[in-house]
């Protein structure tokens, strides 16, 4: 379910980092715990945000939640299908559904963050919780 | 248990657009007996529109029965338990109405000189003193027209406060226990919202606030009793923290219903806070309301007021005082929603001191038998003691596939209007229910019972909540269709 080429967060995000730019969208878990995404507020492209900012937001039929900036750096790239077709992120969250992707300023923010061994034991417990 | 609900004719009924034959009105009018010019005449010509659109010509029977029909697909606070949480459902007593319909009120207008609504304005003024003394502030504004319109001034007022001192700092901190509308009210005033994660009672941890309060923080923007329904008990030494940081509190007041008349939030430290009338004193709720948000303040803050404030002159006279320097300005046109506030003033004045402390101990009273009815069969996840308002989760009924949601939709077919759902966020698939003091012990038992078959159905039975609500004229919506493709408007749905 978790593929090793992604680090996680403790927000339920994903980053594929791939020459410097990380790609970054919500987990299954996160999907799931949503349920149905009816509405995505992006980035806009050209923003410089810092770790743990606030990226935009998913509006789900149960509530609306903040998309956190899992590493710093300046947005290059927003996933502009989204905006029409929310439910992407419902059917392929760590493919398709991506969200957005940070020209990384730093990449001691990567160090910060769940390997999938460690993201799955973490999801374990937030169910047992 | 026996269910009370019983099968009951209801009509369908078309949108006035679609049953409309024309030629036919509700009224006559004498026959016009001066010259009339024309519109093209009387308007400028580019507003005189050349197509009248379609609108409906209907009789009078047909207008009263078409809402008549449509009244009775609703679900209302006269028809039984409406135990939103956080909403504070509670039944709005007739005599509140009797008197908004005192003609010296109802038909007053905003616009007529002072010496003649010296009766509303003594009202207002009353209702501010009131609002004043069960809360320990210093001044009110009854302008806001919503609690969040409330927080929104209460916001600007601590801008304003804040830039009097010199400095209007850039963020607000907000525990994850807050109403929704805490975040949005305090970026609408330009500040970064920022979270405190509740410690595992549900209350703000003291550790984190003091870690979070830097020179940055304007405002601690908290919800007391919170979004589970428990008081914050370290309020005294969060509100020392918090003004030892320079900073001010802001006390969402959505759920003072939980201890009016117990404890004054002046005495707690709070620098401003907004009363929803609509929810705490009684007035109509839903629908559109329309509410009331007035927001009351610490001394610090009086200067910064909406103007007009409400000023008494020595002979006793009242008037409306404009020259406010420092004032944030005018919320609202005119002075609010009147006849809202003439309901509350009614509400509190009938209930007197004794009576509003009652109020809240009956809301308390009301929830704890809830909760201890019910805290077998719906799992809770803070254990804490809890006021007005208890909060439960789907946890147990999980493993048979069955969620909140299902639960929500199968109380429907039952004749309960449901609790709130899948909030607050910080409790997975939450149930929050708040029964109000206004329930009898009978109603009560009834929703306990209901709430036990139910859990009882989830294990024994749970294919019959996949469906539900079947019984009603409306069965299972499309929510998600609904969010993703919403029709808001008849051209819509024609074309659609």
């Amino acid at each position: 379910m978790y593929s090793d080429d992604f680090l996680y967060t403790k927000d339920h995000e994903w980053v594929r980092v791939e020459d410097g730019e990380a790609t970054l969208g919500i987990t299954h878990y996160a999907q799931e715990e949503l349920g149905d995404i009816v509405f995505v507020e992006l980035p806009e492209v050209g923003t410089t945000v810092d770790a743990g900012d606030t990226l935009g937001s998913v509006e789900s039929v149960k509530a609306v939640s903040d998309i956190y900036a899992p590493v710093g750096g300046e947005v290059i790239e927003v996933n502009e299908i989204l905006e029409d077709k929310p439910e992407m992120m419902n059917e392929d969250p760590h493919g398709d559904g991506w969200i957005a992707k940070i020209r990384l300023s730093d990449k001691s923010d990567l160090d910060k963050l769940f390997s999938a061994d460690d993201y799955e034991a973490y999801i374990k417990e937030e169910k047992e919780k | 248990m026996t269910n009370r609900v019983r099968r009951h004719i209801s009509i369908d009924e078309k949108l006035l657009f679609d049953q409309a034959t024309g030629n036919r009105s509700s009224f006559e009018l004498a026959p016009l007996d001066v010259d009339y010019p024309g519109a093209d005449r009387l308007l400028p010509r580019e507003l005189v529109r050349e197509d009248v659109p379609h609108f409906p010509e209907l009789n009078e029977v047909e207008v009263n029965r078409h809402f008549t029909r449509l009244s009775t697909y609703n679900y209302f606070i006269d028809l039984g338990l409406y135990p939103l949480g956080s909403c504070t459902m509670k039944y709005n007593p007739k005599i509140n109405e009797k008197m908004a319909r005192i003609p010296s009120f109802a038909e007053a207008h905003p616009l007529q000189l002072h010496e003649n609504t010296q009766g509303c304005l003594r009202l207002m003024k009353h209702l501010e003193e009131m609002l004043l003394a069960v809360t320990g502030m210093a001044g009110a504004t009854l302008q806001p027209l919503a609690g969040a319109h409330g927080e929104m001034t209460g916001m600007m007022l601590i801008r304003a406060a804040l830039e009097a001192r010199g400095n209007p700092r850039r963020t607000v901190l907000i525990p994850d226990s807050a109403h929704g509308t805490n975040p949005a009210s305090a970026v609408l005033c330009g500040y970064d919202a920022i979270t405190l994660k509740s410690n595992s009672k549900g209350c703000i941890d003291l550790a984190e606030l003091r870690e979070k309060l830097d020179e940055n923080v304007a405002c601690l923007m908290l919800t007391n009793p919170n979004t589970l329904g428990v008081f914050e008990e370290n309020i005294l030494e969060i509100s020392r923290l918090v003004h030892e940081n320079g900073s001010l509190i802001y006390m969402d007041g959505a759920n003072f219903n939980a201890f009016m008349g117990i404890a004054r939030p002046g005495e707690m430290g709070i620098d401003v806070m907004h009363l929803n009338l609509h929810k705490t004193f009684s007035t109509p709720h839903g629908g559109g309301g329309p509410g009331a948000g007035p927001v009351v303040v610490g001394e610090e803050l009086l200067p910064f007021l909406p103007v007009p404030v409400i000023y008494e002159k020595a002979d006793g006279e009242l008037t409306l005082d404009y020259d406010r320097p420092a004032s944030i300005g005018k919320v609202a046109g005119f002075y609010g929603n009147f006849g809202v506030l003439v309901r509350a003033l009614t509400y509190m004045m009938r209930l007197g001191r004794d009576g509003i402390k009652a109020v809240a101990e009956h809301a308390v009273l009301n929830a704890n038998y809830l909760r201890h009815h019910l805290q077998d069969v719906y799992h809770l996840e803070y254990g804490q003691p809890t006021m007005h308002e208890v909060v439960f989760d789907d946890r147990y009924q999980e493993e048979f596939g069955v969620s909140t949601m299902d639960i929500a939709k199968r109380l429907l077919e039952y004749g309960f209007h449901p609790p709130t759902v899948y909030f607050p966020l910080i409790v997975h698939g939450a149930m929050m229910i708040e029964p109000t003091e206004t329930e009898t012990k009978e109603e009560l038992d009834a929703f306990i019972e209901t709430m036990k078959q139910i859990a009882a159905e989830a294990r024994a039975n749970p294919a019959v909540f996949r469906q539900a609500p079947q019984a009603l004229r409306t069965a299972r919506l499309d929510e998600t269709g609904a969010a993703r493709t919403p029709i808001l408007t008849w051209q819509q749905a024609r074309e659609s």
